[in-house]
C-alpha cells in the first residue's frame, strides 16, 4: 500500500472523568477502505469526533498527510481534506438538498460547484429527484445519501463515514455500500469507515480495527477478521 | 423568471394587444365612467359628460397593458413604464377635467383605476407574458416567481404613495396620525424586526438583548449631535458601526453557548447597557437622559417655518411640521428597505447560507469547515449595526432619548415580532410587525372599551394581555410563524438552467 494518509499515535479522549479512548493507534493508508467496528459504547463515533477536533484528544497525536491535526481547530481540519458524513447524518433540515449540497462545497469554493452537483446527481440519481425539498423531508436512506454527497462535495482526500447504514433498508445499506466501493475503486478515494454492521463493513474494507471498551483488541485485514470466530461470535452471528 | 424568451411575438403584436385591451376598456368604462347623473339645483337629473376620465383609463390600460407585453423588457423596466404611464394619464384626468366643485376627487378616481389597473396587471402580467407551451414547461414555481416580483413592486411603490395619499386625502392634520403613529412607528419595528431576524431567524442564535444595539445607536447620535455638532448623515453610519462593535464585544464571550444560555447572557447584556446608560451620569445624564437633540434636516435645510432658509419656503410650499413627518417616514423606510435588501442579498452568499446551517446543525457546519465563530459573529454584528441605525433614528425622531425607552419590554416586542412572523421569513416579520406595532396603536384608540369598562379603563394597559393571547394563539395554529415557509436561495430547472444561474449571479 502507498503513504499513511492519517495516522493516530496514542490517542486519549476523555470526556470529564470518563475515559472514552485509550490510546488508540489508528493508520489509514492513501486509496483504502479502513473499517472501524465495536460495539455500542466503544468509542467509535468519540475517535471520529476526536479526528474531526472535538473533543479534543488529550495525549497522543494526530497527523494527516504528514501534519500534526491535533490541535488544529475543526474548521480547519475540514478545510485540510478530512471530510465526514456525522452520526445521525445530521443534514440541515429546512435547507434544501440543493443548498445542503452547496454547504459541502463551503470550503472549496464555488469554482466547481456545478460540475460536482452533477457528480453527485450521477451516483445518487434519487438526489437529482429530490433537488428541490428540504433536506427533512426525505428518507432515512436518502438523507444518508445527502450526507455522503455533502461530505463528497468538498473534494476530500479522506472520507469518513459514521454508522452509514444506521437505521436503513437492507437494500439501501448494499446501495450506499456499493457506492463507497466504486468511489474507492475508480477515484482512489480513501475512506474510514466506523460501523456497527460489521458484516457489511468488513466485506467492504481493505483493513479493519476491531474497537472495545476504547481501545483497539484486534485488526487485520477485512476478509481475515470476517472469518476468525471471536469476530462471528461477538459481532456477526447475533447481528446477522 | 425569464420573461424574455417567452413573450410571443413582437412589437407589432404587444401594441395590437394593448390597444384591443384599451378598446375594452374605454367600451366598458363607457357606461361607468364617461357618463354620470347630476341633480341639478332644480332637483333634475342631468347628464354630465366626462370623457377625460375614460380617455384616461383607457390609456392607463394600453400603457400596462403595452409594459407587460413589450419584449426583451425586464421587470423593473416594465414597471418604471407602468407607472410613469400611470402617472401621465391621472395628470391628463385633472388637468383636463379641471377642480370640479361638484365632482370633489377625480384625482382618486384615476389613482383608483390605477390601483385597479395594477393589480390586474400584477395578476395577468405573467399569463400574458408566457404562452401556453411555455407556461406548461416552466411550471407554477415560474408563475409565482413572477407574481411575486411584481408584487414586491406593488408593495414598495405603495409604500412610497402611502405618506402622500395620507396627505392628499385627510390634509395635514389629519394625516400627521396615519404618517406617525402607524407609518413611522411600525416601520422603525419592521426594521427592528428584520435586524433581528439576522441573528434569531437565520443564525438561529437567541438574543433577548437586542434593545441593547439600539439604544448604543440612539446615545451614539444623541451624545455626537449634542457634544460636537455632527450631523446625523455622518452620525448614522457611526451609529451603526458602533453598534456592531458592541455586538462583536458581546459575542465574543458568548460564542460557546448555545440556546438557553447564550439568551440569558445576551438579556444580561441588554440590562448592563440599560443600568450603565441610568447610571453613567456625566455621561448620559442618568435617568433624565439626553434631551434637545438636533431634529432631522432635509440634507441641510431645516425643516423650520423660516421665510428664508427653511424647507417649506425653498421649496415653495406653505409651512407645517407635517413635512418633517413626511421625511421621517421616507428615511425609516430606506433604512428598513437596505436591511431588507441587505438580508435577501446576504441569504445567497455563502456568509447568509453558513448562518442557515448553524442554525439548523452546528456540529455539521463544523464538520463541513464553517468557522463557526466568525459566522455567529457576523450575525452578530450584523443584527447590531441594523439596530444602531435604527436607534440613531429613533434619537433624530423624538430629540430625546433616555434608558426608559430601552428596556426589556422592547426586547420582547421585536423578539415576538419576529418570531410571530416566522423566523427567517422578511415578510412574515413585516406581517407581525404591523399587526403587533398598529393593533396596539388601534388599542389607544378604542374609547369604545371605556364604555363597556368605565371612564378609567385605559385599553393600552392590556397590551401586553393581548399580546399573549395571540401569541398563545399562533403557537396551536401556526407554531412556525405567519410564514413558515421558506424560499430555497437556489434552484435547479435543467442542467443547463442551474450553470446559467450560478454563473449569472454568482450563487454558487
Amino acid at each position: 500500500m502507498s503513504a499513511t494518509l492519517l495516522a493516530l499515535r496514542g490517542v486519549e479522549t476523555c470526556y470529564g472523568n470518563i475515559i472514552a479512548l485509550r490510546g488508540v493507534d489508528i493508520d489509514v493508508n492513501e486509496g483504502e477502505i479502513v473499517a472501524l467496528i465495536g460495539a455500542n459504547g466503544a468509542g467509535k463515533s468519540t475517535l471520529m469526533m476526536t479526528i474531526s477536533g472535538d473533543p479534543r484528544a488529550r495525549r497522543g497525536s494526530i497527523t494527516f498527510a504528514g501534519r500534526d491535526i491535533t490541535k488544529t481547530p475543526t474548521h480547519e481540519i475540514a478545510r485540510l481534506g478530512i471530510a465526514q458524513s456525522p452520526e445521525g447524518r445530521r443534514i440541515f433540515a429546512r435547507m434544501s438538498v440543493l443548498e445542503n449540497l452547496q454547504m459541502g462545497a463551503a470550503v472549496c469554493g464555488s469554482g466547481h460547484f456545478v460540475e460536482d452537483v452533477e457528480r453527485m446527481f450521477a451516483i445518487f440519481p434519487r438526489l437529482k429527484e429530490r433537488a428541490q425539498q428540504r433536506g427533512g423531508t426525505l428518507s432515512g436512506g436518502e438523507q444518508q445519501m445527502l450526507a455522503i454527497a455533502r461530505a463528497l462535495m468538498s473534494r476530500p482526500r479522506l472520507l469518513m463515514l459514521d454508522e452509514p447504514s444506521l437505521g436503513l433498508a437492507p437494500l439501501i445499506v448494499k446501495l450506499i455500500f456499493d457506492v463507497i466501493a466504486d468511489l474507492n475503486k475508480t477515484q482512489g478515494l480513501t475512506v474510514f469507515l466506523v460501523e456497527q454492521n460489521a458484516h457489511h463493513a468488513l466485506r467492504l474494507a481493505h483493513r479493519a480495527y476491531v474497537l472495545v471498551n476504547g481501545a483497539v483488541a484486534m485488526q487485520g485485514a477485512g476478509r481475515e477478521l470476517l472469518e476468525r470466530p471471536e469476530i462471528r461470535a461477538a459481532y456477526l452471528e447475533g447481528g446477522q | 423568471m425569464d420573461l424574455r424568451q417567452e413573450t410571443g411575438g413582437g412589437l407589432w403584436e404587444a401594441l395590437r394587444d394593448a390597444g384591443a385591451a384599451a378598446l375594452v376598456t374605454a367600451g366598458l368604462s363607457f357606461p361607468i365612467l364617461a357618463l354620470r347623473t347630476v341633480e341639478n339645483l332644480d332637483n333634475k337629473l342631468e347628464l354630465e359628460q366626462r370623457w377625460p376620465l375614460m380617455f384616461g383609463a383607457a390609456m392607463l390600460v394600453f400603457f400596462g397593458r403595452l409594459a407587460a407585453r413589450v419584449p426583451g423588457a425586464g421587470v423593473a423596466a416594465r414597471w418604471i413604464v407602468f407607472v410613469c404611464a400611470a402617472f401621465a394619464a391621472i395628470y391628463l384626468v385633472i388637468d383636463a377635467w379641471g377642480m370640479d366643485a361638484d365632482f370633489p376627487a377625480p384625482e382618486l378616481v384615476a389613482l383608483a383605476v390605477a390601483l385597479a389597473a395594477m393589480v390586474g396587471l400584477w395578476l395577468t402580467a405573467p399569463f400574458a407574458a408566457t404562452s401556453a407551451l411555455a407556461r406548461k414547461q416552466q411550471g407554477a414555481r415560474a408563475f409565482l416567481g413572477a407574481r411575486s416580483r411584481h408584487m414586491e413592486f406593488a408593495g414598495v411603490f405603495a409604500l412610497f404613495a402611502f405618506p402622500l395619499l395620507a396627505l392628499w386625502l385627510l390634509g395635514p392634520q389629519g394625516s400627521l396620525k396615519w404618517i406617525n403613529n402607524y407609518g413611522v412607528q411600525i416601520l422603525i419595528y419592521v426594521m427592528l424586526g428584520w435586524g433581528l431576524n439576522i441573528v434569531v431567524g437565520l443564525a438561529g442564535l437567541l438574543d433577548l438583548g437586542y434593545v441593547a444595539f439600539y439604544a448604543v445607536g440612539a446615545y451614539t447620535y444623541a451624545l455626537l449631535s449634542t457634544v460636537f455638532g455632527l450631523s446625523f448623515w455622518i452620525c448614522l453610519p457611526l451609529a451603526g458601526l458602533f453598534a456592531a462593535f458592541w455586538g462583536v464585544l458581546l459575542g465574543i464571550p458568548v460564542l460557546r453557548l448555545r440556546g438557553d444560555y447564550l439568551a440569558i447572557v445576551t438579556l444580561g447584556f441588554g440590562e448592563i447597557i440599560r443600568v450603565v446608560l441610568i447610571n453613567w451620569t456625566d455621561l448620559t445624564n442618568g435617568y433624565a437622559g439626553i434631551s434637545s437633540i438636533p431634529r432631522i434636516t432635509f440634507f441641510g435645510i431645516p425643516f423650520i417655518d423660516d421665510d428664508e432658509t427653511g424647507f417649506a419656503a425653498r421649496f415653495g410650499l406653505e409651512f407645517s411640521p407635517i413635512h418633517r413627518t413626511i421625511f421621517l417616514f421616507y428615511l425609516i423606510l430606506c433604512l428598513a428597505l437596505l436591511t431588507n435588501a441587505a438580508t435577501l442579498r446576504l441569504r445567497r452568499l455563502p456568509i447568509g447560507r453558513a448562518w442557515e446551517a448553524l442554525r439548523e446543525d452546528e456540529i455539521a457546519c463544523r464538520s463541513l469547515g464553517v468557522d463557526t465563530v466568525s459566522t455567529k459573529l457576523t450575525a452578530f454584528a450584523l443584527g447590531a449595526m441594523f439596530a444602531g441605525f435604527a436607534g440613531a433614528f429613533f434619537a433624530v425622531r423624538q430629540n430625546f432619548v433616555s434608558p426608559e425607552s430601552f428596556t426589556f419590554g422592547e426586547s420582547a416586542t421585536i423578539l415576538a415580532i419576529v418570531v410571530l412572523g416566522g423566523m427567517g421569513s422578511q415578510l412574515g416579520v413585516a406581517a407581525a410587525a404591523v399587526a403587533l406595532i398598529g393593533g396596539m396603536e388601534i388599542l389607544r384608540e378604542l374609547d369604545i372599551l371605556k364604555q363597556v369598562f368605565g371612564e378609567s379603563f385605559d385599553p393600552a394597559q392590556y397590551r401586553m394581555l393581548v399580546f399573549g393571547l395571540a401569541m398563545v394563539v399562533m403557537m396551536i395554529w401556526k407554531p412556525r410563524g405567519v410564514v413558515s415557509s421558506r424560499a430555497p436561495s437556489i434552484y435547479l430547472r435543467s442542467r443547463a438552467a442551474i450553470s446559467g444561474e450560478h454563473v449569472g449571479e454568482g450563487r454558487g
